[in-house]
């Protein structure tokens, strides 16, 4: 067990230790205190959640201390009381990177204000959204900035005992954080007595188990507590009724990355970047048809375009943009016409889609809108709990519609049955999943209706993607090898060797074996 | 499919689970971390143990089913030797995944959520793993392969001592 000189000590002795071996590696530029990342893709980024990612070894707690790390912890300690810690919090005004964007210390302040015999602290490290991943790399690269963030949240609403509910589908983020509380624990920075000053803080593990609603905050509280993770009415608030029925704060794993450095650098200096009011950074999962795939931090209010072109290089394979989904299954689709939107709550809100919890998904020409939105409705289906009727049967027509429109069997009136179904699913669902499952929906018929309407009134996919409105076409070139005309399963191809070959399209499949079999590209999408 | 559960031949995986239900009996919320150890010890829930977790937990076992059918981790049936296993999140999808899987079942002839008579090959989607940026991604097992061809597909069969039907 260490005193907070003794972290002090470990801090000085440690520093030069670890920058002589980041220099020897070659991969950073250190400015005086500041050590950042080289290369051209980490230049336009602001990295505050992520600025230990790729630079300490997560497995050794001196390189997370010669980080400034435990410092915001032990100053807080030493120095203020809890209500001090949450008038900060409020003022910096830190928005949950988990979703909703709720203020941070005004959800602290609710716990706070509760008197109860036990509280509980509880970090969302379930990141169910398909195609985000910054709180995996945030738990594998640098698990202590979120241990030292709910030890620094516990002390202020008043709670010794913390959870980790992380997906078991992270398993290298599971045996981070283990060793990182046993190392913590070990040095005396969790546990009884941190850092002798009385203060009591303990975090224990829970695995996820598959279920992307358990990332809902009753939900996981219900899974916790050994059930089936269903969510829960509210209210109450979970910061006042939460966790064994006991006041209970949750947090999202970037959220908590970010408060040891707010409380080093200082309400003023974070509210500096970013715009007024989503102040900070936040992290994108920046993925799909990209040239640059992978994990981008900036401050808020930074346009699309800069992150899709300047840092993520844009499209692949010299394709055109057509649209940029955020916000996974409750988000929605933007074109490429609104690529100047800056990134913040408001300004995405504003255009139907949200920020949720990063995820970035660039789609080009070859992407089929309606195909999108019944991808995402199948997921929904998937995961939806069944416990409210909207969501369990309402997303099951939904998805059935799209499934229609893709196979090219819908009718024309049901392209506005599924806009007023989606409205109603969005008014009537109990919690979060269902409220915006119709998202990706109204989104794509918004700036997408021609493709709507392409595939139920005229019974074709423009972008070529939904199999059952495709047709096979032989082109005039054809050298007549009988090459497709011998991988076709259904014997549809006809013509003499050396002459052009002619498809039924009755009996076609789509199953685009004479496609990939023909060497001089006769054979066409269309 | 038919299969037994041989208590015999599973007897020091046994002992290992009652080892697991004992650290965990003054837990808050047990249920949960002790199937998740079934599920990692057997490689499925066998129903012999649900009834002894029932008995030493003093849960009833309708309650037990009703959690272990909600999550998509536990499965009732042993799984093969091989797990393959296609991403289908949104980054994976968007690049292809959709076909990757159906070539995976054509080749093994089976669905995904099945296994192959010979036990050898199961198949499963999974919705991210966190890798995407490197999508599509599938593994096998332990073994992740990242930003797959649908060429490779049948090399990783043959890799896995698999036959192409
Ligand atoms: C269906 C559903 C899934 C969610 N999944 C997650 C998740 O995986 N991780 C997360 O941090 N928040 C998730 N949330 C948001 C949480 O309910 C909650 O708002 C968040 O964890 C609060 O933390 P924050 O205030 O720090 O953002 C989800 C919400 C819903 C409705
Ligand atoms: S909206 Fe869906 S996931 Fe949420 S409680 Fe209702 S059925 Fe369950
Ligand atoms: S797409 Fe398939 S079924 Fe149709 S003509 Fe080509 S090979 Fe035959
Ligand atoms: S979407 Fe496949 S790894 Fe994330």
């Amino acid at each position: 067990m260490i005193t907070m000189e003794m972290l002090e000590k470990i801090r000085k002795e440690h520093r030069p230790i670890l920058e002589e071996r980041l220099l020897k590696e070659g991969k950073v530029i250190i400015k005086g205190n500041e050590i950042v990342l080289k290369g051209d893709y980490y230049k336009k980024q602001y990295r505050i959640a992520l600025k230990n990612c790729g630079i300490i070894n997560p497995g050794d707690i001196r390189d997370y201390i010669a980080m400034d790390g435990y410092a915001a912890l032990a100053n807080i300690l030493r120095d203020k009381q809890p209500k001090e810690v949450i008038d900060d919090m409020k003022a910096s005004n830190l928005r949950g990177r988990g979703g909703a964007g709720f203020p941070t210390g005004r959800k602290w302040e609710e716990s706070f204000k509760k008197s109860s015999d036990k509280k509980y602290f509880i970090c969302n490290a379930d990141e169910g959204d398909p195609g985000a991943f910054m709180d995996r790399s945030i738990l594998e690269n640098d698990p202590h900035a979120v241990l030292e963030g709910m030890a620094i949240g516990g002390y202020a609403v008043g709670s010794d005992q913390g959870f980790i509910y992380v997906r078991a589908e992270y398993p290298t983020a599971v045996a981070s954080l283990e060793k990182a509380i046993a190392e913590a624990k070990e040095y005396g920075l969790l546990g009884e007595n941190i850092l002798g000053t009385g203060f009591n803080f303990d975090i224990e593990l829970r695995l996820g188990s598959g279920a992307f609603v358990c990332g809902e905050g009753t939900a996981l509280m219900e899974s916790i507590e050994g059930k089936r993770g269903m969510p829960r009415k509210k209210p109450p608030r979970t910061s006042h009724v939460g966790l064994w029925q006991k006041p209970t704060i949750l947090n999202n794993v970037e959220t908590l990355a970010n408060v040891p450095v707010i409380m080093n650098r200082g309400v003023e200096w974070f509210r500096s970047i970013g715009t007024e009011r989503s102040p900070g950074t936040k992290v994108f999962a920046l993925v799909g048809k990209v040239v640059n795939a992978g994990l981008v931090e900036v401050p808020m209010g930074t346009s699309l375009r800069e992150i899709i072109y300047d840092i993520g290089g844009g499209v692949q394979d010299g394709k055109v943009l057509k649209a940029v989904q955020t916000g996974g299954p409750s988000g929605g689709c933007i074109p490429a016409s609104l690529i100047e939107t800056p990134v913040d709550f408001e300004s995405l809100d504003k255009i139907g889609s949200i920020m949720g919890s990063g995820g970035m998904v660039v789609m080009d020409e070859n992407t089929c809108m309606v195909d999108i939105a019944r991808f995402f409705l199948e997921f929904t289906v998937d995961e939806s709990c069944g416990k409210c009727t909207p969501c369990r049967i309402g997303n099951k027509r939904m998805l059935e519609i799209l499934t229609s429109m893709t196979d090219g069997t819908a009718e024309e009136r049901e392209i506005s049955e599924l806009k007023e179904l989606a409205e109603i699913i969005e008014d009537t669902s109990l919690c979060g999943l269902g409220q915006t499952s119709p998202n990706p929906v109204l989104s794509t018929m918004r700036y997408f209706y021609e493709e709507y309407e392409a595939h139920v009134l005229d019974r074709i996919c423009p972008s070529g993607v939904c199999k059952s409105l495709l047709k096979y076409n032989i082109l005039d070139n054809c050298i007549g090898c009988r090459k497709c005309a011998k991988v076709c399963p259904t014997s549809c191809i006809s013509g003499k060797v050396k002459e052009v070959h002619v498809i039924d399209q009755d009996r076609c499949i789509k199953c685009g074996a004479c496609y990939d079999a023909c060497p001089s590209e006769a054979i066409t999408i269309g | 499919m038919e299969f037994m559960f041989d208590k015999e031949k599973n007897k020091e995986k046994i002992e290992r689970f009652r080892q697991i239900i004992q650290d965990h009996k003054e837990t808050k919320g047990a249920l949960m971390p002790v199937l998740q150890g079934a599920q990692e010890i057997f490689g499925y829930l066998p129903a012999e143990m649900l009834q002894l977790i029932s008995e030493e937990l003093d849960i009833p076992l309708s309650e037990i089913y009703g959690v272990a059918t909600f999550y998509s981790q536990f499965s009732f049936i042993p799984k093969g030797e091989n797990i393959i296993s296609i991403c289908l999140g949104t980054a994976c999808y968007v690049k292809g995944a959709q076909d990757i899987l159906e070539d995976f079942e054509k080749l093994l002839g089976i669905k995904a959520g099945q296994t192959t008579g010979d036990m050898k090959f199961s198949i499963s989607s999974t919705r991210c793993i966190g890798d995407c940026s490197m999508a599509p991604v599938v593994t096998v097992n332990e073994d992740i392969y990242p930003r797959l061809k649908k060429e490779q597909v049948k090399e990783i069969i043959l890799k896995y001592g698999g036959e192409i039907k």
